[in-house]
């Protein structure tokens, strides 16, 4: 049973009710009521015991399931936690639970629950907030450097269902951990939705790193809804991978630089294949003195892919300051790319705020230098592409870096 | 091991080159010395194989093949290697990695770090490709990856343009380098043919035969020293006589 209070579930419960019709800004509407909710499953208490087919899923979207450099895992398939542990050099550290198990243990949940995404943002939020099906909740306690990765992975193993999730991770004061998110789906799996909260709590001189895998379907819609304060001296970084056809995603997360040195970096490395709708951006606030950010977006546009990359820095404090960096190519003359970048001082004059946007093929005079010095065209082209989709500016561990590269290379060579 | 014989060559639809013949021995130094738009870079760029420098008529044979429509990288393959005047900068990709992809006789970190350092280039063997390099360090990074190369033919685009005097002395040892001039000359392999503007180069690299082109035709051939000289005195103009 919750521990949140009954007046503030009555008043989520109330705007919730009042958004669940409410069309996203951006994006393609869906009509929810299509969707089944899967069943509850059992859980187990090794990931060696989860099927071959939901280890072999998990894996696709960058989960260690030797677990060997991790601190410690959570899984969700469908709508049932099936695994969550740490692994014993790591506990006391940290926390990691479903948000249904948090909520009933810790009152002090509802400062954290709803706020930094609107419950009444859209139909989605609205959605998540009447339909509870856990998320994980992972706290790092103060002053904890957890020195390997974190892991979460949110699998869909039924069709044409929805999943949905709600996820909290409180990094608290001094605290540091990288958190990586694999969602994935199983093959069979063809249609569907994956509806994701995410709300990141960065506490004073904290620092998160946090990296997303997507990996779906050509028949899926994918919502995730993501907000991220982060106070004094702290740092969150985003890293967002899609590398798989997907019928559309459509996420907008925001960072809320609250705190005086704080800063915020999104990360976005998109592969746009088949008929793929992928509207992706990234919106920083600096509130904060001396607050900082910057969003690095790659770009490519393969078949019929639609790109829209989305950028948005507001200044609200003369202190700030914060860069855009939006790169795309397009390998076909069927897809469709279309950068937006947006600016807003907003009462701040001495901020400073840029952006670079370019959208452009591999220029020849690139491939052909590259086949003075023995590579071929196909090889150059592929040079290129593996640089343009720097796997580097992520600040990954090596193994997931390599991974990461690997699959952009596998990517490329089945699209082209 | 280079000759080429009656090369037309259009660019976009103009005719650049028109009858160019030339031939270069094993262990050879060639200048081309003309003036801007006689047609240097455009030969170079046609040994090379580069598309955009199409060959409408006449052959190049390198070590007695016909390389007249073999794309570039299999020319570089052979042992062809050229210095760009103005590279492209290609971001994500390291200067390190092509060392890795140019070295001929397999990979080898040592090697890559040795001549990054021969070339003051340790620091920007982890940089994009020629990205933001300063003048100097472009020809540098060029020179960087002929060594990793080793080509037979090395074909030099002004390789002093832009490079201030300290440089220029590190510039030519390396193309001395490059060039074998360090062995007997019996023993000399590689050739080269280097374009030059303002002839600096030749005081630190011995060339043996120049020829100046100009309009898309070589005109006419010497010592390079002499032909510099006289070009000097008395500017292309004397050469348009030749014509």
């Amino acid at each position: 049973m919750s521990v949140i209070s009954i007046s503030r579930r009555e008043e989520l419960k109330r705007l919730a009710e009042s958004a669940k019709d409410k069309k996203a800004l951006y994006g393609e509407d869906i009509d929810l009521s299509v969707f089944e909710e899967p069943e509850e499953k059992e859980s187990v208490d090794e990931i060696s015991k989860l099927p071959p087919e939901i280890q072999n899923i998990a894996v696709s979207s960058g989960i260690d399931i030797t677990e060997k450099d991790r601190a410690g895992s959570f899984v969700q398939l469908d709508h049932s936690v099936i695994y969550q542990k740490i692994q014993s050099a790591y506990k006391g550290q940290l926390e990691i639970m479903s948000t249904t198990d948090a909520l009933e243990k810790y009152p002090e949940l509802e400062e954290y629950w709803w706020k930094a995404v609107r419950v009444d943002q859209d139909k989605y939020t609205a959605y998540a907030e009447l339909h509870p099906v856990h998320g994980y909740f992972i706290r790092v306690f103060p002053g904890q450097k957890v020195d390997r990765a974190i892991q979460a992975c949110l699998l869909l193993q039924e069709n044409a269902k929805m999943q949905n999730v709600h996820n909290i991770v409180i990094i608290e004061e001094g605290a540091s951990a990288q958190l990586i998110t694999g969602c994935s789906i199983a093959p069979k799996v063809k249609e569907g939705i994956h509806i994701g909260i995410s709300e990141f709590y960065v506490k004073r001189g904290a620092k998160l790193v946090f990296t997303m895998i997507h990996n779906w379907a050509e028949g899926f819609h994918v919502r995730p809804r993501t907000g991220i304060i982060v106070e004094d001296n702290g740092v969150y970084i985003n890293n967002y991978v899609l590398l798989k056809p997907v019928k559309s995603i459509q996420s907008f997360p925001t960072a809320i630089l609250e705190g005086e040195n704080s800063k915020a970096v999104f990360n976005s490395l998109i592969y746009g294949l088949k008929d793929s709708v992928i509207d992706i951006g990234s919106r920083i606030i600096l509130r904060g003195k001396n607050s900082a950010g910057e969003a690095i977006s790659r770009a490519i546009v393969a078949d019929r892919s639609k790109i829209y990359a989305r950028g948005t820095l507001i200044a609200q404090n003369d202190d700030s300051r914060a860069h855009l960096d939006c790169r795309g190519i397009l390998f076909s003359d069927e897809g469709m790319m279309y950068a937006i970048p947006e600016l807003v001082a907003d009462k701040s004059p001495k901020s400073i705020l840029s952006h670079e946007a370019a959208i452009g093929p591999i220029a020849e005079e690139e491939i052909e230098y590259l086949m003075t010095r023995g590579l071929s065209k196909e090889e150059a082209v592929s040079l290129i592409t593996q640089g343009f989709m720097d796997v580097k500016i992520l600040g990954l561990p090596k193994h997931l870096e390599d991974y990461i590269r690997r699959m952009i290379e596998l990517t490329q060579k089945e699209s082209m | 091991m280079l000759v080429i014989e009656d090369l037309h060559v259009e660019v976009g639809k103009v005719p650049i080159l028109k009858g160019i013949n030339l031939e270069i021995n094993d262990g050879e130094t060639h200048i081309l010395l003309g003036p801007n738009g006689g047609g240097k870079t455009t030969l170079l760029m046609s040994i090379m194989g580069l598309p955009r420098y199409k060959i409408t008529r006449g052959k190049i044979y390198f070590k007695g093949m016909d390389i007249t429509n073999l794309p570039p990288n299999e020319r570089a393959k052979m042992g062809i290697g050229i210095m760009f005047q103005k590279p492209p900068s290609i971001r994500g990709v390291k200067l390190y990695q092509i060392g890795e992809i140019t070295l001929r006789d397999g990979n080898d970190g040592d090697k890559i770090r040795n001549y990054a350092e021969m070339l003051n280039l340790i620091n920007h063997l982890d940089r994009d490709l020629n990205y933001g390099f300063s003048g100097g360090e472009l020809k540098r990074s060029e020179l960087f990856q002929l060594l990793c190369q080793r080509p037979e033919l090395v074909l030099l685009d002004e390789p002093e343009s832009g490079v201030d005097l300290d440089n220029i002395a590190l510039i030519g040892n390396v193309i001395n380098e490059l060039l074998n001039k360090v062995d007997r000359i019996k023993s000399r392999r590689s050739s080269g043919i280097i374009v030059t503007h303002t002839g600096y180069i030749l005081e630190y690299v011995n060339a043996d035969k120049g020829h100046v082109i100009m309009d898309g035709k070589i005109i006419c051939h010497g010592s390079p020293r002499d032909l510099f000289e006289e070009i000097r005195k008395y500017g292309y103009g004397r050469c348009v006589e030749c014509l």
